[in-house]
């Protein structure tokens, strides 16, 4: 069970790893958005510092949901996707693993980058660490309800736009707490409360979408 | 009767733009739901006619 | 009484003929009882002056976009669970319906909020979740539209309707807690504590109707997908004899 999870995962990587130009495009996007709200909005640090978590957060969701539609695409192409549904392994695996791929692939380097453009927006040091610790937990969270928008939306034109419409609704929650808890650090009236509600709906996700994407998948793919 | 004439009953005591604009726009889209509805419901009938007349001839 | 008897779609679709017209003629006449108590009955608020008269359908229709939801929610559980045609045909009909009641609830209570509150948009807890509420519904019905196979898009689209009533709890949770903490600029939404008794069944009357037009409208959908999907059926061809 375990090797056929780590199986997935590592292939998904591995794959990714070769094709770099298409990895880099979600990165620089996320980092783009990002730098384009001081430029509509105006430097004034006070006020960059008060939107700076909303706005790195929501550049996380549009960012994540912009790599979703490739998710089983590639795979369904080739036929590939086929056969893994065919293997005895439960499918809720190969979903589980695909989303946990997709996390290591979009979700870690926005971990990385995310105190850099925090910087930009001025955040204090105690803020940086929560926008990236509320992100640690958050970014699986974007992945795995994702693969659910991912598995739906499989072979239909127009994918990408149709997914984030399906999706972006459900990644509600984990805004409100994720942005939330490093607004807690700023005005200094605490972020545990978010970040255990975070944590909450992280393991909700983890129970229940790798099993509705598996569903999903059988759907769109018989 | 709480109205003492017509003119105070469209004025909604000064609310009439916020009453009316509200009852207004669920009567239209209730409307349109309708008329939607059956536009649709008689463009599935006449092809599924047209269909079968094909299948006689 | 056998509920596959009915639940096939040749009885359904002419027992559905018939109660079309009694649910219609019901929401006509409890919404000519309704409005009357809520424009002629019902007394002026004290607080709110006449502008409260809104809240005849602002809250029917937000009650009934909140319900369909659900219940749209069970018809899509039900088909999953035992692969009956109806149920999603019943789902899928049910979907505008809550839609067109979710946008009438924002548009009302953006009109009820621009001379109670000042702006005709606040981010009130109720009415960002409401919002949220309409994207659901849009993303169901955008997924059910771009499917072909009629199949695929019951099943796909059944499945996401789950997944959103699993969310909506947590969205409304999520939505309130964040609006307790930037409470700041907000205005706190306390009414009046009690209600006029007239107030109060004005209201449930109206809701009354609404639900009475949601069952004629989403029968008379149902009917119309049942059609279509059945065309090949010697039933629909019999039917297509008589008048649409």
């Amino acid at each position: 069970m375990l090797k056929f999870l780590f199986t997935v995962i590592r292939r998904d990587v591995l794959l990714a790893a070769r094709r770099r130009g298409d990895w880099l495009t979600a990165q620089f996007f996320f980092v783009m958005v990002v730098s384009m709200f001081p430029l509509g909005i105006g430097p004034e640090p006070s006020m960059l510092r008060t939107i700076g978590p909303g706005v790195v957060w929501v550049a996380a969701l549009l960012a994540s949901l912009l790599s979703l539609d490739r998710l089983f695409a590639d795979d369904y192409r080739d036929g590939t996707l086929e056969q893994m549904l065919m293997s005895p392994s439960p499918i809720a695996l190969l979903t589980l693993g695909k989303a946990i791929a997709h996390w290591i692939i979009n979700g870690i380097p926005l971990l990385l980058i995310a105190p850099l453009l925090g910087i930009q927006f001025n955040l204090p040091a105690e803020a940086l660490w929560m926008l990236v610790l509320s992100l640690a937990i958050g970014t699986p969270i974007l992945s795995l309800l994702g693969s659910i928008g991912a598995a739906l939306t499989l072979g239909l034109r127009g994918g990408g736009a149709l997914v984030t419409l399906l999706i972006m609704p459900l990644y509600v929650p984990a805004l409100i707490f994720g942005a939330g808890a490093v607004e807690g650090v700023l005005s200094g009236t605490g972020s545990e409360a978010h970040l255990s509600l975070l944590g909450a709906f992280l393991m909700m996700s983890l129970l229940l979408a790798p099993w509705v994407s598996a569903m999903a998948l059988k759907v769109s793919v018989e | 009767m709480i109205w003492e004439s017509w003119q105070a009953f469209w004025a909604m005591g000064g609310y009439g733009l916020y009453v009316w604009g509200s009852f207004g726009m669920t009567l239209l889209c209730i409307a349109a739901e309708v008329g939607l509805l059956r536009r649709h419901r008689l463009q599935v009938w006449r092809r599924l006619k047209r269909m079968k007349s094909w299948d006689t001839q | 009484m056998n509920l596959y008897h009915y639940a096939s779609p040749s009885t359904f679709y002419p027992l559905a003929g018939k109660l079309i017209p009694w649910f219609a003629a019901l929401a006509f006449i409890l919404t000519v009882v309704g409005l009357y108590i809520g424009f002629f009955v019902a007394p002026t608020d004290f607080q709110q002056g006449e502008g409260y008269r809104i809240i005849f359908i602002h809250v029917p229709a937000a009650w009934m976009s909140m319900f369909i939801y659900v219940v749209m929610a069970f018809w899509s559980a039900i088909g999953l669970a035992w692969n009956t045609r109806l149920s999603f045909v019943m789902a899928r009909a049910l979907a505008p319906t809550g839609a067109m009641f979710t946008f009438v609830a924002l548009w009302t209570g953006a009109l009820w909020g621009k001379p109670m509150w000042g702006a005709w948009w606040v981010w009130d807890a109720r009415l960002t979740s409401e919002l949220i509420l309409l994207f659901l519904y849009v993303g169901v019905m955008a997924l059910q539209a771009a499917i072909d196979d009629p199949r695929r898009a019951d099943r796909a689209g059944a499945l996401l309707n789950l997944v959103g009533v699993i969310n909506v709890p947590i969205i409304y949770f999520s939505v309130t807690w964040w609006n307790t903490l930037h409470q700041g600029s907000s205005v706190s939404l306390t009414r009046a504590p009690s209600m006029a008794q007239t107030m109060l069944w004005g209201m449930l009357i109206m809701a009354l109707a609404a639900w009475m037009y949601t069952i004629a409208v989403a029968l008379s959908r149902a009917r119309t997908l049942v059609l279509e999907r059945e065309r090949q059926t010697e039933w629909v061809r019999a039917q297509l004899e008589g008048q649409p």
